[in-house]
């Protein structure tokens, strides 16, 4: 599929194209990425369920709900939701993702409709959902606003938009570059570009002009100490996350 | 078994269970009550016929179930089914003492009127607790019980799957291995084991004494090993008596009433003329710990994955604080649609209770090590330090605490 028009900077696609075997080793190249996942799924999970009103301790609680993953990579997030009933579509815009996401997701026995595409070329189609993730791809793309509007464009009135990404500030550029990069080796160098990194006043400015509702926002804070991530309602220093709603 | 031409949907298939679990005992009933309550459709397989396993007579074997192992229970529905035929244990006292001289006065004295959440345990009978473990799964519509032996475990990418001696196949998502410290589930997936032995034997009966207990419980520290006098209902007490495997062994072969006379000097008149009551066993006290609790679609609990010392009755409170975990990791993997079986789910249980046990496999070692001791200078440094403990409030409770099975990371279910 070709994407037409796009805002992705495409020497950040080559670069996670040569990672994208290793998505589903829990100790290979994403080990930080799943080793984070638990906190962001509790994030996602209680926002959806609490915006569309499920319980998630009943089976199937997102049943019925349409939602795409941007940058779905090798489906990290896509499988929990297609678990948790959502008609999953998951877009890369790396090619060499797509196959590796539908094999792992045959093997899980999961329905998820994996294409490679932009979220601009799917808003151009008309395509709508329920909810929108858009994890850790912001700071990746060359025209913000303009990504953003193509994902509020994406959402039904009332639909659901979670968006993470990076903090700009010295210690983001000495945790996430500095530490993940080179000290912890958790990401090849040059994952990361901290001039590219949005500060949370930055993004909640970015949603509202793309005609999004900021309603949430939480830090993803890792431990050294515990070697575990936690959700944090007042530490956004690194990495953060937000919730924003179409208006109806 | 009902029928259990229910697992063939056809010719070769088998129906899929949530969870395996290998494994009837006390860990496997509880874990599979605990996960059928979360939705999770449970199959329980187990050598040993249930009419043989619901119908034992009294045999003397008593829990000292810790209050965190309580509340687990109450939780699953199984307290109310043996509740009247608990004992609470309302004080612990602690004393250091050497054969034919009787307890020395009381170092160490737990009270729970100290602690805020009540009795630090509660004693029941084995056959009691096994019996309302059955009825309660009998009564779970998500528990399939099968009577069968496994002869064979196959791991693939979707499943695990059972061969059984009936020739019978079972096929789940996740296989739990409750099968003891000599698990064939973990020996098959090729997991080994580290062990100790502690060159002791612990003699175990119930005794008839003349005078009430009072709901208290006592732990004499004797040189050859120590001897636990645990209450149960009535005038009646379960004791743990650990001695060299020579000396046991010695014990063990003797006629009851020259088996009472042995024990007489240890037990001490306190309780009044005492009696046998039940059936004598003798447990060789070994500690044996799997080298991974985990494996591919693999789960090992309880004794098969850290069969433990004894001495405070630590082993079946450690498995249900096993019980407690996995359903905690399980339970919120689903809720976050991972899963819940891959290796990433399954390592959070592991580390989570290897921490524990190692903790818990070490002091328990420690102060079996230093209280089983003549050595003058050991029994100086220990009555110092029950002195101290005895006279600080604040370490007692830390103690009692512990003993309670209230401290470290509580699973949910354990929780006030």
């Amino acid at each position: 599929m070709q994407a037409a028009q796009t805002t992705v900077d495409s020497a950040e696609v080559a670069k996670f194209e040569a990672m994208a075997a290793e998505w589903w080793d829990p100790t290979g190249k994403f080990k930080p990425l799943h080793m984070m996942n638990p906190v962001r799924l509790d994030y996602i999970t209680r926002q959806i369920a609490g915006e569309f009103d499920r319980d998630l301790d009943a089976p199937l609680p997102f049943k019925g709900l349409r939602l795409l993953d941007i940058g779905c990579g090798g489906g990290l997030l896509s499988e929990p939701m297609a678990r948790l009933g959502a008609t999953v579509i998951g877009a890369d815009a790396a090619e060499r993702n797509i196959p590796v996401a539908q094999i792992h997701a045959e093997q899980s026995g999961l329905d998820i409709d994996y294409r490679h595409t932009t979220a601009e070329a799917l808003a151009q189609a008309g395509e709508q959902f329920d909810v929108v993730l858009n994890m850790e791809v912001v700071e990746h793309v060359a025209d913000p606003l303009a990504y953003l509007t193509a994902c509020r464009h994406l959402l039904k009135p009332g639909g659901l938009h979670i968006c993470s990404t990076i903090n700009r500030n010295p210690k983001s550029f000495a945790v996430a570059i500095v530490g993940a990069e080179y000290v912890m080796r958790w990401l090849p160098k040059g994952t990361h570009e901290w001039r590219k990194f949005i500060t949370p006043d930055e993004l909640y400015g970015l949603l509202e002009q793309a005609g999004l509702r900021p309603v949430d926002k939480k830090g993803f804070v890792f431990n050294p100490v515990s070697w575990r991530w936690s959700i944090s309602d007042r530490d956004l220093s690194v990495n953060y996350v937000t919730a924003s709603v179409k208006p109806a | 078994m009902d029928n259990p031409a229910i697992f063939y949907i056809c010719e070769g298939m088998t129906e899929m269970s949530d969870i395996l679990i290998v494994g009837g005992g006390l860990n496997g009933p509880a874990l599979a009550l605990a996960l059928a309550r979360r939705g999770m459709r449970v199959t329980v397989v187990d050598a040993l016929p249930e009419t043989v396993r619901k119908n034992a007579a009294f045999d003397g074997r008593a829990y000292a179930l810790a209050l965190a192992s309580k509340r687990l229970l109450e939780r699953i529905g199984i307290w109310s089914r043996v509740a009247g035929h608990s004992q609470p244990m309302l004080e612990i006292k602690a004393s250091d003492g050497r054969a034919g001289e009787g307890p020395a006065p009381f170092f160490l004295h737990f009270d729970a009127g100290e602690l805020e959440e009540g009795p630090m345990g509660f004693m029941l009978e084995d056959r009691f607790l096994r019996r309302a473990f059955l009825e309660a799964m009998d009564d779970e519509p998500l528990i399939t019980q099968v009577e069968d032996r496994v002869e064979a475990q196959e791991v693939d990418a979707t499943g695990v799957t059972l061969q059984l001696a009936s020739g019978k196949a079972l096929r789940g998502r996740l296989l739990v291995g409750c099968d003891g410290r000599d698990s064939g589930t973990a020996s098959r997936a090729g997991i080994r084991r580290t062990g100790w032995d502690y060159g002791q034997t612990a003699l175990v009966c119930a005794i008839g004494h003349e005078k009430p207990h009072h709901g208290i419980a006592h732990q004499f520290f004797m040189p050859p090993g120590p001897l636990a006098i645990l209450p149960l209902p009535g005038n009646v007490s379960s004791i743990v008596w650990s001695e060299t495997h020579e000396n046991a062994a010695a014990i063990n072969a003797l006629p009851d009433a020259e088996y009472l006379e042995v024990l007489r000097p240890r037990f001490g008149d306190f309780l009044g003329e005492i009696s046998l009551k039940g059936k004598r066993f003798a447990y060789p006290l070994k500690l044996t710990i799997a080298n991974r609790f985990v494996g591919e679609r693999l789960v090992l609990i309880g004794d098969a994955a850290h069969g433990m010392h004894p001495i405070a009755g630590q082993g079946l409170n450690a498995g249900l604080r096993d019980v407690g975990a996995l359903v905690d990791v399980l339970s919120h993997a689903a809720r976050r649609g991972e899963d819940f079986a891959s290796s990433l789910v399954l390592n959070r249980y592991q580390e989570w209770r290897r921490f524990d046990v190692a903790t818990l496999a070490a002091a328990t070692d420690l102060t079996n090590k230093l209280f089983s001791n003549d050595n003058p200078l050991l029994r100086a440094v220990r009555d110092v330090g029950m002195g101290v403990v005895g006279a600080m409030p604040g370490l007692r409770r830390g103690f009692m605490r512990e003993a309670a099975g209230l401290t470290g990371e509580l699973p949910e279910l354990m929780r006030a």
